[in-house]
């Protein structure tokens, strides 16, 4: 694996590798000095266009935690607010030497248009609506993680689906692992053409949810009202929101998922995501195990075809 | 109103050369045969067998043909000089085997009152073919106010379009067809309903979806082609459809010229060529407006180019910078080089390719055809005695693999990169002057 742009490139095999390893690093961030060497040396950079506090900060502690050097490239306060384009700053990092770029876009594909350019390891953290793949990998990982399995699961994907990177990745994700994926929204958030989705749709969320293992909602945004895809946020919430009325109806073990941050009371009713059975903290906890792993996979030994064995246990994990 | 301004020719050939196009097969619009070419000054004075001159270019095995023609060019001068210019885009016009183009308004200053236009002639004048210019329907193309079209007519521009984008307003649509039909000019639309097309990179369909990019849907050209057709009957204008893209669009455009309506369509070498699976890598290469459309569309428009319900082959020659390429995906302005393209594109996909169009139905969509669109008198003519010599010359036998170099475009954005392709042209005639030959530019 040389980037990670997204989950598409990746085979259920290469999935369930990162996952397991994904356990190893969950180990070790429970210990009482959660930093390992394993990445002495590495330099990581982060290149966030967008702003997304949360993502910055958990790619920043993964690559701590394996010991890598980490810098920021503050888009607002450096060359990039003065008009220079993205393969100058790509080209000014790369002589500076860096191993790997996480990057953060508003637009679909700038990840890939990077990787064209750099020798360094692309880690796509968002690229507009199309992916974002440590997002699919941390809550597979999570939902792996109490279900012990994804095969033959049955998962919701509830909202706006057509602007949704996590979407796009999760679907991917979740198939590949052997589940089965119901999107649930009115047509003017979907795609229009969804045919090779592997999925099915309807817009009868209270029909599936008994059926389900995991419900995943997803964050719509207030604008949405405006753009005339929904025709307020009141009968969206009537007819999409995982409702406390709707939340009694699921099963007893099903998973409440959101990729945060949470719109409590229009696409979940604030008392629901209280509770147990609500992981939504755990798939943040879960991102920087993620992280880790997917650094460790593409800048440490285990990266560029090394022997399997040393990403299950893995060459420079040890006690410092 | 500015009088009417009788613009000079360019100059033309040498008075005191007999310059022979020998061993070449002749194709026009009257037919193929046999014949050298003699050409002194600006004309052809001899067609025949054994023809002999002092300038003797030896084209056996070749074509000789009507100068290509195409209806929509963008030389991006006046503003836009580092991606191209007239002098540079009428270079990769004349090495695409082109005589003359008819520049799109879409610069800046738009070509929109008789002060630009006469700009881009006078420059157009030393370019390597002959230059026209469209103008644009609306001032600077905002859509808001009709342009003085007759200002501009009065300096010879025949054809009206606010290119780049459509004009939205049906009733501002609607004047601008009755206007232009008392000065008997051509209203040319680009086809695109703004409020379906906004924000918008790629077609809509399943690769927008998956790759996470807004697209617009083929209705959003089909809707506006729609409109026109119903204002071309209101009005009894002169319509011509630029660029069209969509299988919905071709059935509109056959039923009107069915019903007897006198419109003209156009379609681009990509549209034939290229669909929006191109656009899997977010490379902006591949970026064009309209965008790059499915393949059943593709099959559409190359059947239309066949059955002549698309009349003319426009190359949409969009130059635009490397770094402006290298943008986001949707940041990307839109466009593609086609002119050093379009002849061997379209002898590979429409002769060699389903469609299996003769050479001279494919000759007739890039050069008289567009010519009669346009009412460009001196080009498109039959190769005979007297007729301006405005020609070119094609070796249909050559297979060549086109490259990323851009040729004498000052742009590079090319989407055909490593496709190889059958049809070179060899030698450019332009007024009589010698401007490509042995498939090098003279100028």
């Amino acid at each position: 694996m040389r980037h990670l742009l997204a989950i598409d490139d990746l085979s259920r095999d290469d999935l369930e590798e990162i996952l397991d390893l994904t356990s190893s690093m969950v180990e070790v961030s429970g210990r009482s000095i959660p930093k390992v060497p394993a990445l002495r040396g590495r330099t990581v950079v982060s290149l966030f266009y967008e702003d997304s506090t949360r993502t910055r900060l958990s790619f920043d502690s993964a690559a701590k935690r394996l010991s890598a050097d980490t810098m920021s490239f503050a888009v607002s306060s450096s060359s990039i607010s003065k008009g220079e384009s993205i393969r100058d700053t790509v080209e000014t990092i790369e002589a500076m030497g860096m191993d790997a770029i996480v990057v953060r876009h508003g637009y679909s594909g700038v990840p890939a248009q990077i990787a064209r350019w750099t020798q360094a390891s692309v880690v796509n953290a968002g690229d507009g609506w199309h992916q974002h793949p440590t997002q699919a990998l941390l809550d597979s990982y999570t939902i792996r993680d109490h279900l012990g399995d994804l095969e033959g699961r049955r998962i919701a994907i509830v909202g706006d689906v057509v602007h949704s990177r996590v979407a796009r990745s999760n679907i991917e994700a979740f198939n590949r692992l052997g589940a089965s994926v119901v999107l649930v929204a009115p047509p003017t958030l979907l795609p229009s053409a969804l045919s090779s989705w592997p999925v099915e749709v309807t817009e009868d969320f209270d029909s599936v949810i008994p059926e389900l293992d995991v419900c995943y909602l997803l964050r719509i945004q207030r604008e949405r009202a405006s753009e005339a895809l929904v025709p307020s946020l009141r009968e969206y919430t009537a007819r999409f929101g995982l409702t406390a009325a709707r939340a009694r109806r699921l099963h007893s073990k099903a998973l409440i998922m959101h990729p945060g941050p949470m719109n409590r009371g229009v696409e979940i009713a604030g008392d629901v995501a209280e509770q147990d059975n609500a992981v939504v903290a755990e798939q943040v906890a879960n991102g920087v195990a993620v992280r880790m792993a997917v650094l460790f996979l593409l800048l440490g030994p285990g990266r560029a075809g090394a022997a399997s064995q040393s990403v299950f246990e893995p060459v420079g994990i040890e006690e410092i | 109103m500015s009088e009417p301004v009788q613009l000079p020719l360019r100059p033309g050939g040498d008075e005191d050369v007999d310059l022979v196009l020998r061993g070449g097969t002749v194709i026009d619009s009257s037919g193929e045969r046999r014949a050298d070419v003699v050409i002194r000054g600006r004309d052809v004075v001899a067609v025949g067998e054994d023809l002999s001159g002092n300038d003797v270019i030896d084209v056996s095995g070749c074509i000789v043909a009507p100068g290509l023609v195409d209806l929509h060019t963008h030389l991006r001068q006046p503003g836009k000089e580092e991606a191209e210019t007239i002098e540079s885009g009428s270079r990769a016009a004349a090495l695409g085997g082109y005589t003359a183009v008819l520049a799109m308004p879409n610069t800046t200053p738009a070509i929109d009152c008789a002060a630009v236009v006469r700009e881009v002639l006078e420059l157009g004048r030393s370019a390597c073919c002959d230059v026209h210019t469209s103008g644009a329907i609306t001032v600077d193309r905002a859509g808001d106010r009709l342009a003085p079209l007759a200002e501009m007519a009065a300096l010879g521009v025949k054809l009206f379009t606010d290119d780049g984008a459509g004009v939205q307003d049906d009733l501002l649509m609607r004047r601008a067809m009755e206007y232009g039909r008392g000065l008997g000019v051509t209203l040319a639309q680009h086809c695109e309903v703004a409020s379906l097309s906004a924000g918008t990179c790629m077609h809509e369909g399943e690769w927008s979806a998956r790759l996470g990019l807004p697209g617009q849907p083929a209705e959003a050209e089909e809707l506006m082609v729609m409109r026109d057709i119903a204002l071309g009957r209101l009005t009894g204008a002169r319509l011509h459809f630029l660029h069209m893209s969509t299988a919905g669009s071709v059935a509109l455009i056959a039923a009107a010229r069915a019903s007897g309506m006198d419109l003209t369509a156009e379609a681009a070498p990509h549209h034939f060529t290229l669909t929006d699976a191109c656009c899997a890598d977010y490379d902006a290469t591949f970026k064009v407006h309209p965008p790059l459309r499915g393949e059943a569309d593709v099959a559409a428009i190359s059947r239309a180019l066949a059955d002549n319900t698309i009349s003319a082959i426009a190359t949409d020659h969009a130059p635009h910078c490397p770094e402006d390429k290298e943008l986001p995906f949707e940041q990307a302005p839109p466009g593609m080089l086609g002119l050093e393209y379009a002849l061997a594109l379209a002898i590979t996909q429409l002769v060699d390719g389903p469609a299996s169009m003769s050479l001279a139905d494919v000759l007739a969509r890039l050069s008289w055809q567009p010519a009669a669109i346009a009412r460009m008198e001196r080009h498109g003519r039959p190769v005979a005695p007297g007729s301006p010599a405005n020609l070119c010359v094609i070796d249909p036998h050559h297979t060549w693999t086109i490259d990323d170099s851009g040729g004498a475009s000052r742009s590079r954005n090319v989407p055909y990169v490593g496709r190889e392709v059958r049809g070179r042209v060899r030698h450019t005639v332009c007024e009589g002057v010698v401007t490509v030959r042995n498939g090098e530019a003279q100028q």
